[in-house]
């Protein structure tokens, strides 16, 4: 196996209460210290996907029903949140998820449980290095703060465990374009002065592939397309689906916009 | 004037207990919005086990006052592990229902071995708690519940607002599935909330049973009288069981005092009715955050 791969994840299925199939067959991998975006709809799997990787899926009483996930070369599919956040993966909940009524410093506090004991007063310092404006709230309830603050807290939070690989759920959602790009930067400037791998799951395609590495797109519980970010940015496809610019100038028909998607499942 | 005096400590006092027994209760319904219905058991048990090994297992007092408070803490642990884990993702009034069983057999369990009567412990308090101001005068479990209720409201305050461990429950309490994405170990935290709850409650039941005795009846009857002092301290604040339990208790004292002694067990209820019209949340809840 190449040893560049952190997380490998091979030909999974994940299905919901028994019955709710949601991923049928998605493999995808991520190259240590590398940012991947995973692109697609709503409803196209791609939480359940990271789900999947974070252990998340047993609340909701999901469960990777065939294929495997290995992290660093070991297999982690349907192992608690417990034991793979401390394997150092962690994931930032879609719509920020802050504990409302601790304060900001405590938000951040509850970020160490993965290595409970252990001083964490520099990585406080490092987390309010990258975020400025969570310093000047740190004593603040979580609950009052604004939605990009507390989107800067849940990636902070993150940050506090350490975590070799961070799974980001839709950080933009919600947010102010101006807010979204600066979020960005620091998600990666993160990924290039920590060396953290990322997988960000977006919606903003435009945003998400200018800060990728490479990128995954996903329909239907299945990966329909991949391949480096520069490339997929000039795809003629995804250029029309997910970018806005058609190629004639005016919207192509809804069967032609989804050719990629037929072509991929003929090969 | 002194008979107001005395009327004020004897509710003072009263009350702490009151409020050292709220603590469990708070305890758990912190860390996982659980009402605990077995509450006034865990409480007899704890006096019931102070009981067993003083008198009958005639061990010295500091030793039997470790082990029943390692045991209790024990105890707590075994219930969460054996009654109340496999319950977790069910709905939470099935893991209520589950705690009004539980109350029902430990205290089946305990009529079946201590029976129904009064029990006593020997007097072990030391002397020089008994304090004396003029013609008023303070019993020494007084002194004693008092001390208890500062020590553990301070101890609780601590390390829920400072200590790592006490973060993470409160996490826990705040968003489960945002503390599992943490790594937080949430079954663990519950583990520790109902140890922590029956220690408590073993606490408030061993200073109870001084005052009044031990009877299994009469402990858990208290331990119904958790709610009106948690509701109206708030159900999630710790520094609002101690000031609720405070209320409930010089309520009934002042009642029992200057109006009517059969009129102290339902004041604290009316009191409370008119307290939760001006504050819903109860005194020191949290306000429900609501984003906007």
């Amino acid at each position: 196996m190449d040893d560049d791969i952190l997380l490998l994840i091979n030909n999974i299925s994940v299905v919901y209460s028994d019955v709710i199939q949601i991923l049928k067959g998605v493999s995808l991998s991520v190259r240590r210290h590398q940012i991947v975006s995973l692109l697609g709809s709503n409803g196209a799997g791609k939480t359940t996907t990271l789900r999947a990787v974070s252990g998340l899926l047993k609340p909701e009483n999901g469960k990777v029903t065939e294929g495997t996930i290995e992290f660093d070369g070991r297999p982690i599919q349907n192992a608690p949140p417990e034991a793979i956040t401390r394997m150092g993966i962690i994931q930032v909940l879609e719509g920020r998820a802050p504990f409302k009524y601790l304060t900001v410093e405590e938000n951040l506090r509850a970020g160490t449980a993965t290595r409970w004991g252990q001083p964490f007063k520099k990585d406080l310092e490092l987390v309010y290095h990258y975020f400025p404006p969570l310093k000047a709230r740190k004593d603040r309830q979580a609950g009052y703060c604004s939605g990009g603050e507390l989107q800067m807290l849940a990636i902070g939070r993150a940050l506090m465990a350490r975590p070799k690989m961070l799974l980001l759920d839709e950080p933009s959602l919600g947010l102010a374009p101006l807010l979204v790009k600066e979020i960005f930067e620091i998600v990666r400037r993160i990924n290039e002065e920590q060396g953290t791998t990322i997988v960000l799951v977006e919606q903003n395609a435009n945003m998400a592939l200018q800060l990728a590495h490479y990128g995954y797109v996903m329909e239907n519980g299945k990966i329909v397309m991949e391949g480096p970010a520069v490339d997929l940015r000039e795809n003629p496809d995804i250029k029309e689906f997910y970018l806005g610019v058609a190629a004639s100038g005016a919207l192509k028909s809804y069967k032609e916009v989804k050719a990629y998607k037929r072509r991929k499942r003929w090969l | 004037m002194e008979f107001f005096l005395q009327l004020l400590i004897n509710g003072m006092a009263l009350g702490f207990l009151y409020g050292l027994a709220a603590l469990g209760f708070v305890m758990i319904y912190k860390s996982s919005s659980v009402l605990n219905f077995a509450h006034g058991e865990l409480m007899a048990l704890g006096a019931f086990l102070f009981l067993t090994l003083s008198v009958w297992a005639g061990l010295p007092i500091p030793l039997v006052f470790l082990l029943t408070l390692a045991g209790s803490f024990a105890l707590g642990f075994l219930v969460e592990r054996l009654f109340l884990r496999p319950l977790i993702g069910e709905s939470l009034i099935r893991v209520i229902m589950l705690t009004v069983g539980l109350s029902a057999m430990f205290k089946g369990l305990m009529l079946f071995i201590f029976g129904g009567n009064l029990h006593n412990y020997p007097d072990f308090l030391p002397e020089g708690l008994n304090l004396r101001f003029g013609a008023i005068q303070i019993p020494s479990v007084y002194v004693a519940a008092f001390l208890m209720g500062m020590l553990f409201l301070g101890v609780f305050g601590y390390f829920f607002k400072y200590s790592s461990q006490g973060i993470y429950m409160r996490a826990v309490a705040d968003d489960q599935t945002a503390a599992l994405s943490l790594g937080v170990h949430v079954r663990r935290v519950f583990a520790l909330s109902w140890a922590i709850a029956a220690l408590v409650a073993a606490m408030s039941g061993i200073i109870l049973g001084i005052i009044n005795g031990i009877n299994v009846h009469e402990l858990s009857a208290i331990g119904l009288k958790v709610f009106p002092v948690v509701i109206l301290g708030g159900l999630d604040s710790i520094g609002g069981a101690i000031v609720g339990g405070v209320i409930i208790g010089l309520l009934e004292s002042f009642t029992g005092g200057y109006v009517s002694p059969s009129l102290r067990e339902v004041v604290p209820y009316i009191a409370l009715v008119f307290i939760l019209m001006v504050k819903p949340y109860g005194l020191f809840g949290l306000v429900e955050i609501e984003r906007v």
